[in-house]
């Protein structure tokens, strides 16, 4: 018999509806998984066994009565931005300490009406600021995968979503939630060999999640394939009140939606993604998902984006600005952790000095700076008038194209202790993925291929606002043909 | 002749304009549905938004947004169908987000004017530079424990109307006559309580000084003023200082500073290189905000009736100015003064209104939201006067009375027994006896003291309780004594 965890999240929902597998089983497999590997991935901040071992056994209550949600009793992991009532959440900052919150975030109070099962809290890029998961407060998260030549080599699982995407390519999570502001689901699924998009913004209620760049940020799945991805879309998605940039839109039925095939779309192919200097395997893999989806009966349209040369300035002038807003209230005044000091300064200057690791500082003074009084024009104001003409862009190609394909990221992982002393060298990991926040449009990875060494990569799948289903179309047909199969290394 | 203050170096003239922060009145918080009460125990009235919590979003309460439409339009104003809320970055223990959500670049209502009336008579029109929606801060209590500030949340996120005027005032008066009109048109639209001594009304005043003919000099900002006499009390102080300075020789700095009450001097706050920069941007938590012109016009269509259109109308019904002043000056009491006059004289029910009515107020210290007498009844005591019922001395009789017992004129004068005497016979015989009582006074007025006569109808007055007809007495004595 297959190892319970070796289900997808679709064919354990099967499995559980019809009592061969009980929500227990499959979730104290997957706790026995975290205890085993935990330790050397550090995927997980806090594991929530006992609650998750209720949760399973009121999941196998309400399946026992013919009833339960459509993820009822698939037990997932909550990335460790997201609010949870009742359970610490961190944002890998030491600046929450103990941080427990009183209240559910939406979007994992969506998947628990559901019947999600939630084992604990995933490791993240300090204030989900990172492209490798190494400035983590609790320590880096390691990838699964290692290369074929260096196997002994640590490789980084991406970021900021690292220990979404590790835990679930370990086998330590059917599925996990995950926020992508410039690639932080996208970028650390690719690494990690595993399916993640990035919805439309305003898809997902950011009610409860921490901000780190409010007009960016957004939820979204990391799972097993692109249906598993579908299916938690399906239920994390939705209008909330609560969220003043939720768009009040119906949500489809994602999960259809992969398997529509891709006859007749018009597929999108942006001249400007050719990157000077990109790895040759790159751009194999790139022109390889041409061919597949032509194959499949997709028309490839040459399109331009004319502005993306400017989207990552952008991206790092826009987000740092909303980040060092979004970040004032750790203060040390009214939770989290405090350091005394002689005077209300004193108080600030020592708890935010202790609280924030280098790169958060980095991103805070980035922020202040282009916001300040005589740089405002010059950055602030430049940078908005440049997304709205990377949004026009889009806007335009889309009415020549009704998907683009590009590449995911522009390497396949990298070693846990290169490119750190290099921000921007560590910035240019989401070259490919920034523009899709600047623009709110939906993006998803898919796994599509190994490169020399033995590791991941994947293809991105860019879509119109709100028309993830055509995404999960182009995905899937990417996903079939691939026929990505590869595991990693690490693996429960 | 003009305002001026003298100085050494001859008369000054003073340029004040003023930056209102009125609290809206409305159940529940701009951002969040925290409620809004005064007075509640500290950091009872705080949601996790409020207390700026990780993950928490503002989201817009649209009672506060039709204030500040139905306080434009109160204003004469330019409401902007498109506006959009800006976030004011800066750290204070009170401030819980770190920033004040505010509207920078684009406020809700623009450009209005308010005309005011000064004490010779003569108005003034001020201009209405801008009104614009933000939130609050907290309170920070520093004197409850020697180390340590106490914090109260309850205020933080209340939704404050801030309403910059043009620098168009040039005296004490004109800014204290501002702030008075300003007070009873917020209070006349119910968008402000206007209560200054409970901080849901406060001013930063601006001053600067000037010779005639001279462009604006460098103004200081004397912040948080709390009632109109400390507003106009700062104006003079803040304009004496800079007078000093300039005659001095020294230059008048832009800052920031704070009126001292007990001394009547403003002191120094903060300099404008230690000033804030307060990295205004568009807060990414909120769209714009987008208003559909009916829904203004809907507003607009149940705006009440104006201190400026009620007081043109009661000019009109021949009220003199005093008493147009005193009764507009509130709504309740403009609202008691139309029910007392509702189909009856509107001088006789002013006369009573500011007469004895505003002196009982006055006497037992009650205030026109409890009044000792309701406005019906009032009316009907009118009516009872109108149709000599009883005498206008008498009615004060009553009206004292229906303080006491609360009960109706009707009732009163029932049960007392007070209604007018306007019987001849009845009258007749009074005089008759009091003729008789006073023989030796009759004898005097029929020789020539025509001056007894005001002293046989006291006594006829008296002898009858005060219930003769005291038009009747007068007829029916002449003809008797003669």
């Amino acid at each position: 018999m297959t190892r319970l965890t070796e289900l997808t999240l679709a064919q354990a929902r099967d499995a559980l509806k019809a009592r061969t597998l009980t929500a227990r089983e499959l979730t104290q497999a997957y706790l026995d998984g975290i205890a085993a590997l935990n330790p050397r991935i550090n995927a997980y901040i806090t594991v929530t066994a006992e609650k998750a071992l209720a949760q399973a056994d009121a999941s196998d209550a309400r399946l026992a009565a013919g009833q339960g949600g459509p993820l009822e009793g698939i037990p997932l992991g909550i990335k460790d931005l997201f609010c949870t009532e009742g359970t610490r959440t961190t944002a890998a900052s030491r600046i929450l300490g103990d941080f427990t919150p009183p209240y559910e975030s939406t979007v994992s109070g969506n998947l628990k009406r559901d019947g999600a099962i939630f084992l604990g809290k995933l490791n993240l890029d300090e204030f989900a600021m990172g492209s490798s998961n190494a400035t983590s407060a609790f320590g880096p998260v390691e990838n699964p995968w290692s290369r074929a030549n260096d196997p002994a080599k640590r490789l980084v699982p991406g970021g900021s979503s690292g220990g979404s995407a590790a835990a679930v390519a370990a086998r330590l999570a059917l599925g996990a939630t995950a926020t992508d502001t410039g690639g932080s689901i996208r970028q650390p699924a690719a690494f990690c060999g595993v399916a993640g998009i990035k919805p439309t913004y305003g898809r997902c209620s950011r009610f409860g999640v921490v901000a780190f760049a409010s007009s960016l940020d957004q939820a979204g799945p990391i799972a097993r394939d692109v249906t598993d991805c579908a299916l938690m879309l399906n239920s994390m998605a939705g209008f909330d009140p609560k969220d003043s940039t939720s768009v009040d839109v119906a949500v489809p039925d994602f999960a259809a939606a992969v398997a529509r095939g891709v006859k007749g779309l018009r597929i999108g192919i942006p001249r400007e993604y050719r990157m000077d200097g990109m790895p040759a395997e790159i751009e194999a893999l790139w022109q390889q998902g041409i061919a597949w989806l032509k194959a499949e009966g997709a028309s490839i349209v040459d399109i331009s984006l004319p502005h993306t040369k400017y989207a990552l300035p952008t991206y790092y002038i826009v987000a740092p600005a909303e980040a060092s807003s979004n970040l004032a209230r750790y203060d040390g005044v009214r939770f989290g952790k405090r350091e005394p000091g002689a005077d209300l300064i004193d108080l600030y200057e020592k708890t935010r000095a202790a609280g924030f690791g280098a790169e958060v500082r980095r991103r805070i003074m980035i922020g202040t700076y282009v916001l300040s009084a005589g740089y405002y024009d010059a950055y602030y104001l430049k940078a908005q008038q440049v997304r709205a003409l990377i949004k026009r862009d889009f806007d335009l190609a889309w009415e020549k194209c009704d998907a683009i394909l590009t590449p995911a990221t522009p390497s396949a992982a990298f070693g846990l202790d290169e490119k750190h002393d290099d921000p921007v060298a560590m910035y240019l990991n989401d070259v490919f993925t920034v523009t899709a926040n600047l623009a709110g449009i939906p993006g998803m990875a898919v796994p599509a291929g190994l490169d020399a060494n033995g590791l991941p990569l994947a293809l991105q799948v860019l879509g119109k606002p709100f028309d993830e289903e055509t995404v999960f179309a182009v995905s899937g047909a990417v996903e079939r043909a691939a026929g990505f199969t590869a595991k990693p290394q690490v693996m429960a | 002749m003009s305002y001026t203050l003298e100085g050494k170096t001859g008369p000054w003239e003073i340029v004040v304009g003023l930056e209102v922060h009125a609290q809206v009145i409305s159940n529940s918080k701009l951002f969040s549905g925290a409620a809004t009460a005064f007075g509640a125990e500290p950091n009872s009235q705080v949601s996790f938004i409020d207390a700026g919590f990780p993950g928490m979003l503002p989201t817009i309460n649209e009672v506060c947004i039709a204030q500040a439409v139905r306080t434009g339009l109160g204003l004469k104003a330019e409401i902007n169908l498109w506006s959009r809320f800006d976030r004011k970055n800066y750290f204070y223990a009170d401030l819980p987000q770190g920033y004040q959500i505010s509207q920078f670049a684009h406020p809700i209502v623009g450009k209005g004017e308010i005309e005011v009336t000064l004490a010779d008579g003569s108005t003034k029109m001020i201009g209405i530079t801008r009104l614009h929606l933000e939130q609050d801060a907290g309170k920070s209590i520093h004197d409850q424990h020697p180390s340590k500030s106490f914090i109260d949340l309850n205020r933080s996120g209340v939704a404050l109307m801030e309403i910059v005027s043009e620098p168009d005032m040039r005296s004490p008066e004109e800014a204290g006559a501002y702030l008075t009109k300003l007070r009873q048109i917020l209070r006349y639209l119910g968008t402000c309580d206007g209560n200054m001594d409970e901080g849901s009304m406060r001013a930063d005043v601006n001053v600067s000084v000037r010779k005639a003919g001279e462009e604006f000099r460098t103004r200081c900002e004397v912040k948080n003023v709390n009632s109109i006499r400390f507003v106009m009390q700062a104006v003079e102080a803040e304009a004496l200082r800079q007078i000093e300075v300039w005659e001095s020789g020294g230059t008048v700095d832009q800052e920031t500073r704070l009126f001292d009450t007990a001394r009547g001097i403003t002191r120094s706050m903060r300099s404008k290189e230690d000033a804030h920069d307060y990295r205004y941007f568009p807060d990414p938590d909120l769209p714009p905000l987008v208003l559909e012109q009916s829904w203004v016009d809907a507003i607009k269509a149940s705006l009440p009736e104006l201190p400026d259109e009620r007081r043109a109308r009661y000019l009109a019904l021949g009220l003199t100015p005093y008493d147009v002043h005193v009764l507009t000056l509130e709504k309740e009491t403009a609202v008691f003064f139309e029910t007392v006059a509702k189909g009856r004289d509107a001088k006789l029910a002013a006369n009573w209104v500011t007469g004895d009515f505003f002196a009982a107020l006055n006497r037992l210290k009650r205030d026109i939201s409890d009044p000792p007498v309701t406005a019906e009844h009032l009316g009907e005591l009118l009516d009872l006067v109108s149709d000599n019922t009883v005498s206008g001395s008498l009615a004060k009789q009553v009206f004292e009375a229906m303080i006491e017992t609360g009960k109706a004129p009707g009732v009163i004068v029932e049960e007392r027994g007070l209604k007018q005497v306007t019987d001849t016979g009845a009258i007749e015989k009074v005089i008759a006896e009091v003729m008789a009582a006073n023989e030796g006074k009759v004898a005097e007025y029929r020789s020539g003291k025509d001056k007894l006569f005001g002293f046989f109808v006291g006594q006829t007055m008296k002898a009858s309780g005060g219930k003769a007809n005291p038009a009747m007495v007068n007829e029916l004595l002449k003809k008797m004594l003669a």
